[in-house]
């Protein structure tokens, strides 16, 4: 303690003359500080910039979303089938006429029957099917609420946690959420969006499906 | 300490002691750290916790030694450890038994804490601190449960990696971002094992020397909620109605230590699936991105929350915006807020009800999931009750409780159950009474006859 003491009176340990406590203080230290502080903290969080961007998904993850070509064919009439397109079930369903016909008196039942919210609908999918062909239905069967897959229930009517008058469609077992036969959504369930369409083209004859391209999206 | 003899010491501890304040600690953290001498059984759980976090530490060490973080190798590495490695099952049944009873014991721990006012002024940093520690021990058991690769494991951490995409604006970028892929998959299970073998447990334990150094500069709160230090002080100036911390309460820790380790081993041997509800049976399934398991719940310590994730929907947000409004109102007409704030809070709160109505249930519902936590850090500030503990407050108080705890165990319920209508009513419901109770803290806790608060603490030796 005697040593520190020493040194505030202006002598050091080894007697040399430190600076004396009386003079005036010297403004450009604080401006030094600040400066020091300033670049020093820029620096730390540029540092961080490598670290956070190592988060977001790699060169792989981003490379693996090749297209998926499927057989229309294969898929009997009532009947639906699931593909992997970048790690996520894809449905393709081959709709009956009955089934089709009964997408339009759904509206009253539905939260975004036109699919007018952004995003989720291409545009060649606008429309009461959301497909481009009215029989083959495709779309990612991830739910918009927290990304469950929902079970199909393509039967019509009543069943456990389904909506009154059910004509057939889509259940998450998550959160009850509930979507028609066109991956539209119900009102009053916790998902807020229809079922997503992916990109998707038909080859000329109808009969092949390509997951994964269409006018806008390139393999 | 005032008045305390020092006695140097020799020898080794002596040689020690001139170099590291190892005498100094023991005494000040425990042979001369005076907690109130009426403790009761619900003080066990403090020591409890400490004692699951070891158990937590060593078992997962050695479950690291065998398990393998790769989403084609992870289910099999544990089952690997489960069949084939010598004593593997019960060091992982040990963990996984450990991390349902961490929330046992932080949820009585907690309970503790509302009934007899521990985190009432000049213990605020000590609840938010333990706050700190239980969302970090909720993120150490959401990112772990993934590390089995089952079923639920992936459906699980998907839901809850899609709680953010709620968001608006940011949202789904930020859960691409959170998973490193568009759907949880290798990436995600390996930053997960990081977070949840490293750098959570780094944090916890950090937070876990703050939580006990802050409460040992303030001392511990006890039943009565009677400050020791303000009562009757022994010629040394230490308070009479303290006792040491060791050996007193060391020991007495012990009995809630054997008793605990009990009912631990009883779950370890007997039922360490516990129906279901420790580690559920889907998990049991390997992780499937293509299909969604017919019935997919959290693990029951996070299922009252989860509820209140489920209650919201868009006719709900309807009676949340009403009751948005309704607070405007009444804290403009009745509140105590001084000067500007008497205009803003009711303004802010008007401007809720309108969001409530514009954007997203679905983010609404995330709001009140992560509300719900996060409105218990405020504690210290909503309770104006003039008496700390339960003893001494009016009897209806405990009746309010009481609905409490009630409310909370049928959120838990039904947090496990499949989504019906009926149920989905009773979670809405239950979810105005938990919000309820705590927004309306400042008003009720300050209502009824009071009892008299005795000058020191009640304590009868046996």
């Amino acid at each position: 303690m005697s040593q520190d003491k020493s040194q505030f009176d202006g002598v050091s340990a080894d007697g040399a003359v430190a600076l004396d406590a009386n003079l005036p203080p010297d403004p450009s230290r604080r401006t030094w500080v600040a400066t020091t502080c300033v670049v020093g903290g820029i620096a730390g969080v540029a540092t961080a910039v490598p670290f956070v961007g190592s988060f977001a998904p790699s060169e792989k993850a981003r490379a693996a979303g090749a297209p998926v070509q499927v057989d229309l064919t294969s898929i009997p009439e009532g009947e639906m089938r699931t593909f992997e397109w970048r790690g996520k079930p894809v449905w393709v369903m081959h709709r009956t006429e009955a089934q089709i016909e009964e997408l339009k008196n759904n509206d009253e039942y539905l939260a975004d029957p036109h699919s007018d919210r952004p995003g989720f609908t291409p545009e060649y999918a606008k429309n009461e099917y959301r497909s481009r062909d009215p029989k083959y239905w495709v779309a990612v069967g991830i739910c918009t609420h927290l990304g469950c897959s929902p079970t199909p229930h393509l039967a019509a009517g009543p069943g456990p946690g389904l909506p009154a008058n059910w004509e057939g469609g889509f259940f998450c077992p998550c959160h009850g959420s509930a979507f028609d036969l066109a991956g539209r959504v119900y009102k009053n369930v916790p998902a807020p969006d229809n079922l997503e369409v992916p990109p998707y083209e038909l080859s000329s004859d109808g009969t092949q499906v390509i997951i994964g391209v269409d006018e806008n999206n390139k393999a | 300490m005032a008045g305390e003899k020092t006695v140097e010491t020799t020898g080794l501890l002596g040689w020690i002691d001139r170099r590291f304040p190892l005498s100094k600690m023991f005494k000040e953290h425990m042979s001369e750290y005076y907690a109130p001498k009426n403790f009761n059984f619900w003080y066990f759980f403090g020591s409890l916790a400490l004692l699951v976090l070891v158990i937590q530490i060593v078992t997962g060490i050695f479950l690291v030694m065998n398990y393998k973080p790769d989403g084609n190798l992870a289910f099999n590495s544990v089952e690997f450890i489960m069949r084939e490695v010598p004593w593997g099952w019960l060091i992982r049944y040990m963990h996984s038994t450990g991390a349902s009873m961490f929330f046992v014991v932080v949820y009585l721990h907690m309970l503790r804490g509302l009934f007899y006012g521990s985190y009432r002024k000049p213990r605020e940093l000590v609840w938010i601190f333990g706050m700190a520690i239980f969302l970090c021990l909720m993120g150490e058991a959401f990112m772990g449960y993934l590390l089995p690769w089952g079923q639920m494991s992936y459906w699980g951490a998907q839901v809850i990696v899609n709680l953010f995409s709620a968001i608006p604006f940011i949202g789904p970028e930020l859960s691409l971002w959170i998973r490193g892929d568009y759907v949880v998959s290798d990436a995600t299970l390996n930053r997960f094992f990081a977070f949840h073998v490293i750098a959570i447990p780094l944090v916890l334990i950090g937070l876990v020397v703050a939580h006990i150094i802050a409460l040992h500069e303030v001392g511990s709160n006890n039943p009565d909620g009677v400050e020791i230090k303000e009562g009757p002080k022994d010629a040394k100036g230490r308070p009479i109605d303290g006792i040491p911390f060791h050996p007193y309460y060391s020991v007495h820790d012990l009995v809630g230590v054997a008793g605990f380790l009990i009912v631990f081993a009883a779950i370890v041997f007997f039922a360490p699936e516990m129906g279901g509800y420790f580690l559920e049976f889907n998990n049991f399934i390997p992780a499937d991105s293509l299909k969604t398991p017919p019935h997919i719940a959290p693990v029951w310590y996070f299922t009252p929350f989860y509820s209140m994730l489920r209650a919201i929907t868009a006719d709900f947000t309807w009676v949340l915006a009403a009751a948005s409004v309704l607070g405007a109102v009444a804290l403009f007409l009745r509140g105590n807020l001084r000067g500007v704030w008497r205009i803003v809070v009711p303004v802010i709160l008007l401007i809720v009800a309108v969001l409530l109505r514009t954007i997203d249930a679905k983010f609404w519902g995330v709001v009140a999931m992560g509300g719900s936590v996060v409105i218990l850090f405020f504690l210290p500030w909503l309770d104006h009750s003039p008496v700390r503990s339960i003893r001494y407050r009016p009897t209806w108080h405990k009746y309010l409780y009481g609905i409490f705890i009630v409310t909370f165990l049928i959120l838990g319920y039904l947090g496990t159950q499949p989504p019906s209508p009926v149920f989905n009513l009773m979670s809405q419901i239950g979810t105005l009474i938990y919000l309820g109770f705590f927004l309306l803290m400042p008003v009720w806790s300050r209502l009824g006859t009071f009892k008299p608060v005795p000058e020191r603490i009640t304590f009868s030796a046996h």
